[in-house]
């Protein structure tokens, strides 16, 4: 089947799409964005963190044909290499980013809590943070260096012109 | 496979009559992840996703219709205060990405007596609408659950919404599991005292081949509360009121040993839930007013 859904922006349109595969599967594979990560395929680790309408969700469990005419956002939409995202800039400062392979979930993750967060008036406690994350797993187990981006890029959203370069 | 996405009630209704054998997909929780994994190949997939009706909640004669589709983030943040036991069975569901796509609907449909929704519908006396072209019907909770995810809705009928009443008295909820978040029950318990009716609704779950109410249990405590006019007094409960209450629960499952955990554990573990919970529900009874 045919599938016509906007990703990053950017209207995208891919064909010979199979029925049962997951939306994870056509952005990896088919749309040539690898961003998002594919490891458990059953919503367990949150590496495949992507916004669905602007909602988190684990892409691995979104059947490929419920993205139509929906707006995607994955994580290669957050920044680019040469002005990364607060929240990228974060998780490098803070040293959050080990192997990598749940970093881009986390990415995702932490975007939408710190934007809700700051838009409801408040940065994330810390509470918060570990409810907000628990569905993202990182077996380096870099749990304390996480939070600390967290804090650190939502301090810095909140007063972007004291953070780093956007 | 064929992928069916309607995008109106009818239409869901007219594609499950004529593809029986089609998989109703909402957020896709359960079902991807059989498909990930080769276990599900449907002949189509039927996305629910586009129906309207589905997503939205409303209050018809004092009872709130929670469609199927809504899923667990909103029942928490839109119902917390209408439906609390169910919404504390969906805080502890998955994490938030699951929770922004899992649905109640869903949770029924898959039946699996490890469903988080499950002790909190049957403490509360909901009951389940489900629809085919046929017509529409209504299944009281107790009826719905049929066997290891298996329930009594038929091949060409689908999930519309589960009707709720919101409670007269505290519901609570409890849940074993390895860690706060992203855990399949070990076992689970959903308490509901309902003083309008002197009466009290329970459900086990995750210890039982079905989600099961314990119907000596909530008999007992009716009867105690009752005869000791606790229901007007709102006096202290009695130890042994609570730790009986416990026993009655734990007597009325039917646990396994499995990986999560053994039937022993299941069994202590819903004694300790059933008496803790009903502690924490008559403390907020006793401090609550009169209504």
């Amino acid at each position: 089947m045919r599938l016509t859904c906007t990703v990053n922006g950017s209207a995208q349109q891919v064909d010979d799409v199979w029925e049962g595969e997951s939306l994870l599967y056509v952005l990896r594979e088919r749309m040539g964005l690898p961003g998002s990560k594919n490891a458990c395929e059953q919503g367990e680790c949150g590496s495949c963190t992507v916004y669905l309408d602007g909602v988190p969700v684990c892409s691995c469990l979104v059947a490929a044909g419920q993205a139509e005419g929906r707006a995607i956002g994955t994580v290669e939409g957050m920044g680019s290499e040469e002005t990364l995202h607060p929240v990228q800039q974060a998780f490098l400062d803070a040293g959050a980013v080990q192997c990598g392979f749940c970093t881009p979930g986390l990415l995702v993750a932490t975007d939408d809590l710190v934007t809700r967060s700051l838009a409801a008036g408040a940065p994330p406690a810390d509470a918060e943070i570990r409810e907000a994350l628990a569905g993202n797993l990182c077996r380096c187990t870099g749990y304390e260096k996480i939070l600390d981006a967290v804090k650190l890029a939502a301090q810095r959203m909140a007063a972007p012109t004291t953070g780093a370069p956007r | 496979m064929r992928f069916l996405q309607p995008t109106t009630w009818a239409e869901a209704l007219e594609a499950k009559t004529v593809h029986p054998d089609a998989v109703a997909i909402a957020g896709g929780t359960d079902v991807m992840v059989a498909v990930n994994f080769g276990r599900l190949r449907p002949a189509a997939l039927l996305d629910l996703t586009r129906v309207g009706e589905l997503q939205e909640w409303g209050t018809e004669d004092g009872v709130v219709r929670l469609g199927a589709g809504v899923p667990y983030a909103r029942v928490i943040t839109e119902l917390g205060d209408r439906l609390p036991g169910l919404a504390m069975a969906s805080r502890t569901i998955g994490s938030p990405q699951i929770r922004n796509r899992g649905t109640v609907g869903g949770n029924l449909a898959t039946a699996s007596p490890a469903g988080d929704a499950h002790p909190a519908l049957l403490a509360a006396d909901a009951e389940v609408e489900v629809a085919s072209v046929r017509g529409t019907r209504t299944i009281p909770i107790s009826d719905f659950y049929r066997g290891v995810k298996r329930s009594a809705l038929a091949a060409d009928e689908l999930i519309a919404a589960v009707r709720i009443r919101p409670p007269s008295g505290p519901q609570q909820y409890s849940k074993i599991g390895t860690r706060n978040a992203m855990v399949i029950a070990v076992a689970a318990f959903g308490l509901a005292l309902h003083p309008d009716r002197r009466a009290v609704g329970t459900g086990i779950g995750s210890a039982a081949p079905t989600p099961r109410r314990a119907t000596a249990a909530e008999d007992f405590l009716a009867g105690e509360l009752a005869s000791a006019g606790l229901w007007e007094s709102r006096a202290e409960l009695p130890a042994t009121t609570a730790a009986r209450f416990g026993e009655l629960v734990a007597s009325a499952a039917a646990p396994i040993d499995d990986v999560r955990g053994t039937a022993a554990y299941r069994v202590h573990a819903l004694s300790v839930m059933a008496r803790r919970t009903l502690g924490w529900a008559w403390t907020e009874y006793r401090t609550s007013k009169e209504v």
